[in-house]
Parts: C-alpha cells; structure tokens; sequence
C-alpha cells in the first residue's frame, strides 16, 4: 500500500462515530457498517485533529511524533481510508 | 463469542517498527476487552418472546409474549441511554421481532439516534413493501434465518413453511434492490453439508452468508444432543471456513475450532458482559444471548440506574471481567485461540466453566460428557414456548415408541363410514338422498 502523502487534507467521513476509549478508540462507519480499533491514543489524536483544513503531516507534528514514526501512523490512516473511515476533504460533500 | 462479525473488524494501528512487536499491541486491545469497557461495543437486544415460529433450538425458548415486555416508552429510553454511551448498534432480534405492533417505530427511533440496527427474523412481514423500504435504508440492516439450504433440512428444525417464508423474503429484498443483507445460519449436523449450498444461495440474492455456532441454550438444550456437528463434521466445518472465511461472518463464533490450526479470523474472545451483553423482552440484562439463565442474569433496566449501572457496576459483570487463568484448559498448547471455548455451551450441558468445552476439538469436552452426572444439567429458569406446540417433548422422556401397523383383513371395521366418511355416498344419488342431521349417511343407526 502507497503511504498517503503528508500534504493531503483529510476529514472522518460525516457517517463515522468516534468513541474514545483508553487503549485508543472504537470507530464505526454507518454506510458500510464496519467497526474500527484504533489501537493508541496518538493516533486517535491524530484522526481527530484531521479537519478538512488541517494537511496529514500538520496534524501528525501536532501529536509530537518524532520522525521516525511518521510512516507508521501514515500507514495507519492508509488503513482507515481503504476503509474510508477517512475522505480527503475535497471529496467530503460528494462522499456524503 | 463476541457477536461481533469479524470481517467488519479491521484493526488499525502503527505498523511495529524492525523489532517485531505485533503481540504487545494485540495483547493490550484483548487485555482491555478482557477486562470489560465502559459501555458495549455492541449488543443483542431481543424485543420480544413472541414468535409464529416453534424453532426447536430456539435459543431463548420463545414462543408467547411475556405480559411484562417493555412498553414502548421505556424501550425508547433504552435507546437514548445507548446513545449517550455510543453503542454504535443493536442486534434486534427475539422471539420474531417484526411482530411487535411498534418495531418499525423503534428501529426508526434507533437510527434517528445514532443506534444503528441489524435485525434478525424469519421474514414472516418482509413484504414487498417492507423490503423497499428496508431497501431505502442505510442504517437498517436485515439478517435472515434460515438453518437448511433444503426445505427438508430447514424445516426439520425451523418447522413446516419456515423456508418458504425466508425464501420469500429474501426474494422481496432482492427485488426491492437490497444488497449485502445476511443469510443467518446456524450450524448443525444436518446441514453441514450444505454449506456450498449456502453460499450459492447467499450469491444468489445477494446477501452475505454468516454462520453460527448452534448453542445448547433455550430450547436448543433438548435438541443439543442430535443436532450438534459430529467431530468430523467440525474438522469439515473448520476447514470450509478457512478456506471462504473471507467472505463469509460468523460473530467470532467459531473460534473453539482454532484449535485445528491457525486461528480463525476475529477477537477469539468470550465477550460476554465484557463487550457485549443480551438485554431480553422484560429488560433483564444477561451477559450473553446464548446464556438466558439466572446464573447469568446481571440485573433489570427498570432498576435505579437503568442500562447503564447494570452495563458498569453488577456483580455477575465484575466477575467476568475478572482475569482467569484458564482452568483445566491452562495449560493445552491452543489455549490462547482456544480459551477453552463458549461459557454459555459449557453451562447448559453441565460441564463446569473452567474447562474445556463441550466440543472441545481435541475431544475432552467429550469426555467430560460422557462422565458427568445429569443431575449436573442445569434446568432452564425461563420458558415462553408455545404451549400448544412443543417441537419436542421437555425433559428426558426419549423417544415414544410406536408401532405402526396396516388392519388384519379378517378384521373388517365396524361401518363402512367407520373408514371412510363418503362410504355409501353416491354422485349420481346425490339430488336425492337426504342426509340426517348428524351427517352420516350410511343408512345404520349409529
């Protein structure tokens, strides 16, 4: 899987809950009806911070990640956008 | 079992750095599951005992309403404690849920707050109609039982007309444009045979097949004995979901059979009162569908605090989300995809919770059936059968022995309409003859 680049602007789909929880977080999308684990709060701080406005790499720095993590949590939300808990922001309203 | 269909589970976390680490990460999601979280993941929420059909395994005995079921008030504030602990949704079944007068209104109450709903029936009112709409949904979704790919094999254990009904139904949903909704199976000897054919029909209508473990709860502890997959029929079992197992959900149902090699896909986890939970028509909470008993009864929803302080703070969940050590089981090299297996399948066939279960792969659970002593079956403390129609007489009577035999013809029957009630009935004589009051007309005074 291609790693997203770090300028793109993601946003959680409008039909995704999050629900944190202290290992992470649970989210659910209710157009596929798929459950996710996010499994760390850093990464649960990250897709929370992802606002549309906010470019990948903006919101990764804002957790403090140190460089040589960066592509493991940029994996990660390749992950959540196969499974299009997150959209790119442009995509948003058409997606909704 | 977790109730949660693994292939909608799709774990997402930092890829390990060079040093593998991968079972750290895991272990701290199970541990947490383990130790249970401060609301549901999801749950099963049976809305009523009441049901057309006699399904001899039913799981929660039903049958007939229970005079006490929820009123539509509180069953409305169910849900909105549901949303505010973001239970992201409900597994409705029952009993045949469709049947309550108010179901459509409560599913659509759930869905307007953020509680999606899967819905489990027979498909007795999955009209034309009722499938459109359903169709127009995105958060309904519809779960069809059906338990033989064959009339005969379904309605054996579902009872007659019950795979026309899911037929029928899920013709309705295919018309009516409805994709991805489940073909619910659970699996048993007699059909596991079936289970290409399954999936054929599953392609056929466009759903997604999901399989279940029969449990030996409900009525589903009478039949247990003939109906449950041999131990060959588990290695088939096993095997066909390894090879389909992407395609096809199974709750984490299966994960006793892990045992046979890898690990199948999902938690391997018993859920129960950790991350899922049943609450039943009359608002009793219990930790699992698979375990309607007292012994598993955490509390009421009428009670001060409702849902919520059942979910956090009854006794029977704190035990659960106590860590155990595995028992008898602790020390069998498959434990940790094991867990020595289904709690609820352990309790109702006597076997004590600490050991292996009772279809333990390696054959031990066996062993200990053969062993125990029935008084060690635990009778069932809730019962809405229909009372006109057992699928099966209760209790261990066994088989009622009958011999069935043709008359002796130098035994001829008293009356010719002793046998049949046209005897001396003639077409030809019909504009005349007079028939008496009782309706016999064989001429003899009888």
């Amino acid at each position: 899987m291609d790693l997203p680049p770090l300028d793109l602007r993601l946003t959680i789909h409008p039909r995704v809950s999050v629900r944190p929880e202290p290992f992470g977080a649970l989210l659910y999308h209710f157009g596929t009806r798929q459950l996710s684990f996010l499994k760390d709060r850093t990464l649960l701080g990250i897709v929370q911070s992802l606002d549309g406005d906010r470019s990948l790499g903006e919101a990764i720095e804002l957790e403090g990640v140190t460089p040589d993590r960066v592509d493991r949590y940029r994996r990660a939300i390749g992950t959540l956008m196969a499974s299009s808990m997150l959209v790119p922001a442009a995509r948003t309203e058409a997606a909704a | 079992m977790t109730l949660i269909d693994s292939p909608t589970v799709t774990a997402s976390t930092p890829a390990p750095p060079a040093a593998p680490r991968p079972p750290a990460t895991s272990q701290t999601l199970l541990g947490h599951f383990e130790r249970g979280l401060d609301a549901p993941i999801c749950l099963t929420w049976e809305l009523t005992y009441a049901c057309n059909l006699s399904c001899s395994h039913c799981l929660s005995s039903s049958g007939r309403r229970d005079p006490r079921e929820l009123t539509t008030e509180e069953c409305k504030g169910i849900i909105d404690e549901l949303q505010r602990m973001q239970v992201f949704y409900v597994n409705i079944g029952g009993g045949e849920p469709t049947v309550r007068s108010d179901f459509w209104e409560l599913v659509d109450y759930a869905t307007a707050h953020q509680v999606g709903v899967k819905f489990s029936t027979n498909g007795v009112k999955i009209t034309p109609e009722v499938a459109q709409r359903l169709a127009a949904s995105d958060y309904v979704d519809v779960q069809i039982s059906l338990d033989g790919a064959t009339a005969e094999v379904n309605d054996f254990v579902r009872g007659p007309g019950s795979y026309d009904l899911a037929m029928r139904a899920m013709q309705n949903l295919f018309d009516a444009g409805f994709r991805g909704f489940k073909l619910s199976v659970v699996c048993t000897r007699q059909n596991i045979g079936q289970l290409d054919e399954f999936a054929a029909i599953a392609e056929r209508f466009g759903a997604q097949l999901r399989l279940t473990r029969l449990r030996p709860s409900g009525r589903g502890a009478d039949v247990w004995d003939e109906l449950h997959p041999l131990p060959e029929q588990q290695r088939e079992l096993y095997d066909w979901l390894v090879a389909n197992g992407d395609r096809v959900l199974t709750g984490d149902s299966f994960f006793h059979l892990s045992a046979f090699g890898e690990a199948l896909p999902g938690l391997n986890l018993c859920g129960a009162g950790r991350v899922v939970c049943l609450i039943d028509p009359i608002g009793d909470v219990y930790a699992c569908p698979f375990a309607i008993h007292d012994e598993f009864l955490a509390g009421n929803i009428r009670e001060p605090g409702g849902f919520t302080s059942v979910w956090r703070e009854s006794s029977l969940f704190q035990r659960l989300r106590e860590p155990t050590g595995g028992g008898a089981c602790g020390s069998c090299s498959f434990y940790d995809s094991c867990r020595g297996g289904c709690m609820a399948a352990k309790f109702f066939t006597g076997l004590p919770l600490d050991g292996p279960d009772p279809e333990c792969v390696r054959g031990f659970g066996e062993q200990l059936l053969a062993e125990r002593a029935m008084d060690a079956v635990p009778k069932p403390t809730g019962d809405h059968s229909h009372r006109t129609s057992p699928p099966r007489p209760r209790g261990s009577t066994g088989p009622v022995p009958l011999t069935l035999s043709i008359r002796r013809p130098d035994a001829p029957p008293v009356h010719a309409c002793a046998e049949s009630p046209l005897a001396g009935f003639s077409p030809d004589a019909a504009t005349t003859q007079t028939l008496t009051a009782a309706g016999c007309a064989c001429g003899t005074d009888h």
